[in-house]
């Protein structure tokens, strides 16, 4: 929006801060923007690991150490809910931001909906797959 | 709005969140759960640092860093504007978020790099 010095002053209802306590539809909406939170989270603590990495193999040890005391596995779990709570509400939006046709028909949402989900379990395989060793 | 950079980001949120929930879960369960309480084996030091010699394997932590970080940007940023009422702060706002964004996504690949 251009900022002009003289533009006239709008008569506007201000929104309170807090609208969004208002119906539980609006903390929904309000709580999967925030579970964004706990992705740049994971994120962010990839890359210390990156860093701790590269730091030798004393801090390696020493952050192994401090990511398996009570409060960070803790904290970590409420991360995991988080994230859950994002690729759910992220996999179910894709039926209604995807139509795909075939021969003529639009495939149903569920199926969609289903085959999100097979990806969603073949990406937690590979990961498992990756980082899981015997 | 008409703003040209809108699709771009809205790229890289999309992007991300799709990454991000298909892989993050799984990455916080086994990393940051399941390790920690001796539940799973996870690569010691040596095992991790063989598994991102591949140039290749950097490139992909180095993608899923970058887009999720991106897709936190841009839902966070519309997060503040809407639900905090901060219109008046959109340049700023935005800077901060893509800016941080980007600086961690800058410090991740020369972190990557410098591995060795």
């Amino acid at each position: 929006m251009s900022r002009r010095r003289f533009h006239p002053r709008w008569f506007r209802r201000r929104t309170p801060i807090f609208w969004w306590l208002e119906k539980g539809v609006y903390v929904h909406f309000i709580v999967r923007e925030l579970t964004s939170l706990a992705v740049a989270y994971a994120a962010a603590l990839l890359v210390v690991q990156v860093a701790v990495l590269g730091a030798g193999a004393e801090a390696h040890a020493r952050f192994a150490a401090l990511l398996a005391s009570p409060w960070a596995v803790g904290w970590h779990a409420l991360v995991l809910v988080g994230l859950l709570y994002h690729t759910l509400t992220w996999l179910h939006l894709a039926p209604k931001a995807l139509v795909v046709k075939l021969g003529g028909h639009r495939v149903p949402d569920a199926a969609i909906l289903a085959g999100h989900y097979l990806g969603w379990l073949a990406a937690t395989a590979l990961v498992a797959l990756v980082l899981v060793r015997s | 709005m008409g703003r040209p950079t809108e699709p771009f980001f809205w790229t890289l949120f999309s992007a991300g969140g799709m990454l991000a929930a298909l892989v993050l879960p799984a990455v916080c369960f086994v990393l940051w759960i399941a390790a920690p309480l001796g539940w799973l084996a996870t690569p010691d030091r040596a095992g991790w640092l063989a598994l991102l010699a591949p140039p290749l394997a950097r490139l992909a932590l180095l993608a899923l860093v970058a887009l999720s970080l991106f897709h936190w940007a841009h839902r966070f940023r519309y997060t503040l504007y809407d639900g905090l009422q901060l219109h008046h702060l959109y340049g700023l706002i935005a800077t901060v978020c893509y800016g941080g964004a980007a600086t961690v996504t800058l410090v991740a690949a020369y972190l990557l790099l410098r591995l060795g």
